[in-house]
């Protein structure tokens, strides 16, 4: 084992999705995680409270994920990288902090690896059914964004563009993976520190007396003032001024929350990511995200093999989502089929913007495993009959 | 021969005059226990710059909009949760809970037993008034049995929670009631607590003129104090178990608990000093400190 001067992980090892997860965001520099045992997250946390003392991180156990999805504003706040990891039932108690983290614009990661439900559902199984509530979970109108990644060399690269994206933006990330990608054991590759690119947090340059707390430029996301030094700042999740003082009328509101959201879908094309494959020219495109991408790939090559043209979108960020694209290519190709571990989640928002000019053929899957590769390509063949 | 009259009132600088006036009613005791708080500020000797102030949901929520402190106003109940991540990222803070007794004991009564348990280096301040008022009035875990609420209109069955007692055996190293009629012995506590290394709780019980005393006949808000007076003791060394608040008997305040247990950040440096050798654990804390953003970033 080699590491950097930060004890972080340096060269090739051969760990699962949850592992690679945190290492990636001790490389991030999060040196705040609040967590409770779930499965099958829990490993991350395990080995974060393994690791972090020696990277110059803190780990506490919360006595449930409500208080986890809080600590971590705190620590936030109080000028740490902070993120908390959970799993279904955790993740529907942490919704109201999302709320307030979006509210009150806390750069947060919170990491879902995402098992079967609804309820207690399936803890040790996959499902991606979790995506329109890291979209929706919490009360009111709000913008987060979502990545979702397939592999656990992604789980580390992603999970450093979660923390960077959190700052950049000042919302909470939720990183979507599920039980599958967190438990698939391969070989990741961990780069030195100097090549990895950190977003930092934006402090005022302003004196205290002239700051304002929620006062923003062109980008719409306001500058952090550190704690502890003078600035007396005030926030709340009530309906807030520039001040950060609560204000309880239309016009504020109206304010507030256009700009909680314009900040996010006035960047959408900066914040989208997906890979292609063959979509310039293709007749139906498979649009995928996370585990179920993986299990489209040997479906996309057998009905490539009896001759269709066959296009393969992978969103990596899913959230927000990158509708006028989609709407670009409804124009042009036959269908769209999506697979994914949910009766149909993301096939609504495909088909909303496909807008009827294609056909969209959601396939979907209760979870507990995955999609049979052959259930996709039978998919696809019949959309383009 | 002339009057000096004095301007300038000592607990201006902590409050947040342009917020002013603020939401709470005539006769409510919130407002008397920010004034003493203002002075323990005062009194305490902290840098007022190093204190932040982190308030739930409710009228005593409100609290942290008017202190002129680094302030957050959070969500129902979790202001504890909160304020142990503030308190764990920037150890130098001096973390200040100030809430209600709904707020802190029904729905984050969860958090306060274990914040309480791991010896975390907060103060928390409970107003208790026996009541919701922000809701209008309704019953809540402090309501002493057979006093009336909107959710319980024939007087509630329930036994209330014994703050003191609660707080003492979960593992508070300060405990301390006083009612708002007590201000001096009150702002004594609230800055001891302040300076408290660990759990420090403070209960102070105050009116709800309109709400809880009117729909219990208890009087207005100065009848209520006049009842504070009368009906209180200061005996802290009554053991906490014995002091349930009923409406038939006296209310025992006073400073219970004042002992010394290392606080959460106190083991946890001392239990990794131990794992990694002193000198290591000096660099690990070093390296801890630097602000953040710097590692790994390319310039």
């Amino acid at each position: 084992m080699s590491g950097d001067r930060r004890k972080a992980l340096i060269g090739a090892y051969y760990i699962d999705g949850d592992h690679a997860v945190a290492e990636g965001a001790i490389a991030a520099g999060c040196n705040f995680v609040a967590g409770y045992p779930i499965t099958p997250s829990t490993e991350i946390v395990e080995r974060l409270a393994w690791r972090f003392p020696d990277t110059g991180g803190t780990f506490i156990q919360m006595e449930d994920e409500i208080a986890s999805s809080i600590a971590i504003q705190g620590a936030v706040w109080g000028g740490a990288k902070a993120m908390t990891v959970s799993s279904g039932p955790g993740i529907s108690l942490m919704m109201e902090h999302i709320g307030l983290a979006a509210m009150t614009e806390v750069p947060c990661v919170i990491v879902n690896v995402q098992r079967g439900g609804p309820s207690t559902g399936l803890p040790t199984l996959p499902a991606q059914a979790d995506m329109m509530q890291a979209r929706w979970g919490s009360h009111g109108d709000y913008e987060i964004i979502a990545l979702s990644p397939n592999s656990p060399q992604e789980c580390f690269d992603l999970i450093i563009h979660a923390f960077n994206l959190s700052e950049q933006y000042r919302v909470p990330v939720l990183f979507m993976m599920d039980e599958s990608v967190g438990h698939l054991t391969e070989k990741v590759v961990i780069p030195s520190s100097d090549k990895i690119q950190l977003v930092p947090r934006r402090y005022t340059k302003l004196p205290p007396g002239e700051y304002e707390p929620y006062e923003v430029g062109d980008d719409l996301v306001p500058d952090f003032a550190e704690v502890g030094k003078g600035y007396r700042f005030h926030v709340t999740g009530l309906t807030h001024d520039e001040k950060g003082y609560p204000v309880m009328n239309a016009e504020c509101q109206k304010q507030l929350v256009c700009r909680l959201v314009d900040k996010i879908k006035n960047n959408v094309d900066r914040i989208s990511f997906y890979h292609e494959d063959c979509v310039d020219d293709a007749d139906v495109v498979v649009v995928t995200y996370g585990i179920s991408s993986r299990v489209a790939m040997p479906a996309i090559r057998q009905a490539r093999k009896k001759g269709v043209k066959v296009g393969h979108l992978r969103l990596v960020v899913v959230w927000p989502f990158p509708e006028s694209y989609i709407r670009q290519l409804a124009g042009r190709v036959k269908a769209f089929v999506v697979p994914e571990l949910n009766l149909g989640q993301i096939s609504l928002v495909v088909e909303r913007c496909a807008a009827g000019n294609c056909k969209v053929r959601s396939v979907p899957h209760a979870g507990g495993t995955v999609h049979d590769p052959q259930v996709v390509c039978e998919a696809v063949l019949e959309a383009v009959r | 021969m002339s009057t000096m009259i004095e301007t300038n009132n000592p607990v201006e600088q902590f409050l947040r005059t342009d917020r002013m006036p603020h939401i709470w009613c005539p006769g409510c005791g919130i407002g008397t226990t920010v004034n003493c708080f203002s002075r323990a500020i005062e009194r305490c000797g902290i840098d007022s710059d190093k204190l932040a102030i982190v308030s739930g949901i409710g009228c005593t929520g409100r609290v942290a909009g008017y202190l002129r402190l680094d302030s957050f106003h959070t969500t129902h109940g979790r202001a504890i949760p909160f304020a142990t991540g503030l308190k764990l990222a920037k150890p130098e803070l001096n973390v200040v809970v100030y809430s209600g007794d709904g707020d802190l004991i029904a729905i984050g009564g969860n958090h306060f037993i274990h914040a309480a348990r791991r010896n975390v280096d907060i103060t928390v301040i409970c107003v208790n008034n026996f009541n919701y008022a922000m809701t209008g009035g309704q019953v809540a875990p402090t309501t002493p049995v057979d006093e009336v609420g909107t959710t319980a209109p024939y007087g509630t069955c329930e036994r209330p929670f014994n703050l003191p007692f609660l707080a003492e055996s979960c593992g508070a190293v300060y405990v301390a009631r006083w009612t708002t009629y007590h201000v001096r012995q009150l702002t004594q506590s609230m800055a001891e607590a302040m300076n408290k290394k660990g759990f420090a709780f403070v209960e102070v019980i105050s009116p709800c003129p309109t709400l809880y005393e009117r729909r219990n006949r208890l009087g207005t808000g100065l009848d209520r104090m006049k009842w504070f007076k009368d009906n209180s003791v200061i005996d802290g060394s009554v053991e906490t178990r014995f002091c349930d608040i009923s409406s038939q008997q006296k209310i025992v305040c006073g400073k219970f608990v004042d002992v010394d247990h290392p606080s959460y950040l106190e083991i946890t440096e001392a239990k990794m000093a131990s794992v990694y050798g002193q000198r290591r654990w000096e660099e690990v804390l070093r390296e801890q400190r630097k602000p953040i953003g710097r590692w790994g970033v390319k310039d």
